[in-house]
């Protein structure tokens, strides 16, 4: 039965293996991938039921005993993150389908997926921080390959700026594990978790703790590393633009919440001020860079990395209903932001342009994508029933309830230049007269494998909202969970 | 022999962190290499220093090095080895397309 924890991270290697052999038949390796996809939502969909049975499942990989071999484990955190993984993974290969074109596909589009989201997954699901390491290797490779896919010029220099500074922040996160290796003598994060705290040179664990966060800050963006962020996202196809953005630097928001709350928990005076710092500046400097831009997708990542802050912010604050709230965030955060990514792809499709002055009057031509905007946009600015008030409200309440009245403030404030950032979309593309009225307004007809992942993940951010009680629920068995990790420790330890 | 190595490392990583923030490709990639060495040399480091040990743990051997770490390393190795060459082949094709090795991917403008 635990053996299901390592179908998330195989079966979409398998697949890549199959779509690798389509690569010539794009329609073929499209279906293969999709199949593939669908799988990989069904088997995570078991992965979640078995965690909501058991609580926490853990699997030594081969059978290897306690310190030398490597666990995998699920628990609520994990389960959920692979499962809106799957979700997400589905939608944009579905509409990959219209957005990559057949020579991306010849040059390996699939295959590069498909291993990218059993990187992510495995990320999710590993519990030794070397292998946690390699996870994040592969995820980094294949991001390289997809973003030098049939390169137009400008995105080779993206991409070695990309490429270098994720090498640096490799080589930071490398040296941490050597020095709590040296410290502690393990890497199994629930062995770190006894181990860490009996370390006695703290000054050392602390600064361990540090040169981590600076690692994973790199990869989730925060302040002020994530300069390399809005710099190669932009040149991305939607589809693509909308994975990366969804998903990669959330996994290096999953690794800060693993590992500072599972690992580096005794020095929280230092380190969990330096997170809450970290986040707020990321928050705030995030959204007033968004304001002043005019191309889509580059508001769009500034978003990313102003919406990173509030879950980071989560983390610091370290009660239950923090963590559970940074959880809903960032489950909310992946779906809409990712949504809106395919959006602005479509909006693109539409006018030719990514450009809010090139674009208009596309409520009155484009009543069905309006929507598909409208839904996602506005659950980012926070309006309620949308999932992402719930989350906002969640982590202010949070903040305010351990104190942290600044930060509530600052939250909040960081809410409404969202809304200004999505109203300004709005009634430029949407509202606007069409700058080009001698052209036919209307472009090209959306096509249903357009409009169908679109619509769809607006329907779950819709029932993300609608349904947030129960969610909330699970977020905060999650949270406990986090923060009292004895029975993760305990499945581990115990052989699962 | 503690001294010497720690100062090794700490030349490396200055003189690789050096190269990084140059604005051409080549003495970047340089930089980086340099860094991984360093970051290897670090990693392999942390099953302590020792002379004439064996690697293999059995229980009439009463000290031993560290085998975790040395199998850390080679991993290590492989990996910041493929993106080395990865980030090479990348840097190649953006300076035979732009036709600069420039970071920025264009030449800065000769002070006016």
């Amino acid at each position: 039965m635990t053996n299901l924890l390592i179908l998330p991270i195989l079966l979409p290697m398998v697949f890549a293996v199959l779509t690798i052999l389509f690569r010539t038949h794009h329609r073929h390796a499209n279906t293969m991938a999709i199949i593939g996809a669908v799988l990989h939502l069904f088997v995570s969909c078991l992965l979640m039921a078995a965690v909501l049975d058991r609580k926490v499942i853990s699997l030594w990989v081969g059978s290897w005993p306690s310190p030398a071999g490597i666990s995998l484990v699920a628990d609520y955190l994990g389960a959920i993150m692979v499962l809106v993984t799957a979700v997400l993974h589905t939608a944009v290969v579905v509409y990959a389908r219209i957005d990559i074109t057949v020579r991306q596909i010849q040059s390996g589009f699939y295959p590069f997926m498909l291993l990218l989201t059993a990187a992510i997954c495995g990320a999710f699901l590993t519990g030794d921080l070397f292998n946690l390491y390699v996870w994040f290797e592969v995820m980094l490779m294949t991001s390289f390959g997809i973003m030098v896919m049939e390169n137009p010029a400008g995105r080779l220099t993206n991409a070695v700026k990309y490429v270098t500074l994720n090498l640096v922040s490799t080589m930071v996160l490398l040296t941490g594990i050597g020095l709590l290796y040296g410290l502690t003598g393990t890497l199994n994060l629930a062995d770190l978790h006894d181990k860490a705290a009996r370390v006695e040179n703290t000054a050392l664990l602390t600064s361990t703790a540090l040169m981590l966060m600076t690692a994973f800050g790199i990869k989730a963006a925060l302040f002020p590393l994530f300069f390399w962020l809005p710099a190669s996202y932009h040149t991305l196809p939607a589809s693509v633009a909308a994975f990366f953005g969804g998903m990669l630097t959330k996994v290096g928001v999953y690794a800060l919440i693993r590992l500072f709350t599972l690992v580096f928990v005794t020095q929280t005076h230092i380190t969990h001020t330096a997170l809450m710092i970290a986040g707020i500046l990321t928050m705030v400097s995030g959204v007033v860079t968004a304001a002043s831009q005019m191309d889509i997708r580059r508001i769009l990542s500034f978003h990313i990395i102003s919406q990173v802050g509030y879950m980071v912010l989560g983390l610091s604050v370290l009660t239950p209903l923090a963590l559970a709230a940074a959880l809903i965030f960032m489950v909310h955060n992946i779906i809409a932001k990712a949504n809106l990514f395919l959006v602005g792809g479509l909006m693109h499709r539409v006018t030719g342009s990514f450009h809010l002055t090139q674009m208009g009057s596309l409520y009155k031509t484009h009543g069905l994508l309006s929507l598909a905007f409208f839904i996602p946009a506005f659950s980012l600015a926070g309006f309620p029933p949308l999932s992402g008030f719930w989350g906002k409200l969640l982590i202010i309440y949070a903040c305010l309830e351990s104190r942290h009245y600044l930060s509530a403030a600052l939250a909040a404030l960081v809410g409404l230049l969202t809304l200004f950032s999505m109203v300004k979309i709005w009634s430029e593309a949407f509202w606007k007269p069409s700058p080009r009225s001698d052209t036919t307004p209307a472009g090209e007809k959306l096509s249903f494998w357009s409009l169908a992942p679109v619509l769809c993940l607006c329907l779950f951010t819709v029932l993300l909202g609608l349904f947030i009680e129960p969610v909330l629920q699970l977020a905060l068995v999650a949270g406990e969970q986090l923060l009292n990790p004895a029975a993760y420790i305990l499945a581990v330890k115990g052989g699962g | 022999m503690e001294w010497l190595v720690s100062a090794c490392f700490g030349v490396m990583i200055a003189c690789g962190v050096y190269l990084v923030l140059r604005a051409r490709t080549f003495p970047v990639i340089l930089g980086l290499t340099l860094m991984g060495y360093a970051v290897n040399l670090f990693l392999f480091l942390t099953g302590r220093l020792h002379t004439n040990l064996p690697d293999i743990i059995s229980p009439d051997q009463t000290r031993y090095a560290d085998p975790l770490p040395q199998a850390l390393v080679l991993t290590a190795i492989v990996i910041g080895f493929a993106m080395i060459a990865f980030l090479v082949v990348l840097s190649l094709r953006a300076l035979g397309e732009l036709d600069t090795d420039h970071v920025d991917g264009q030449q800065e403008k000769p002070p006016a």
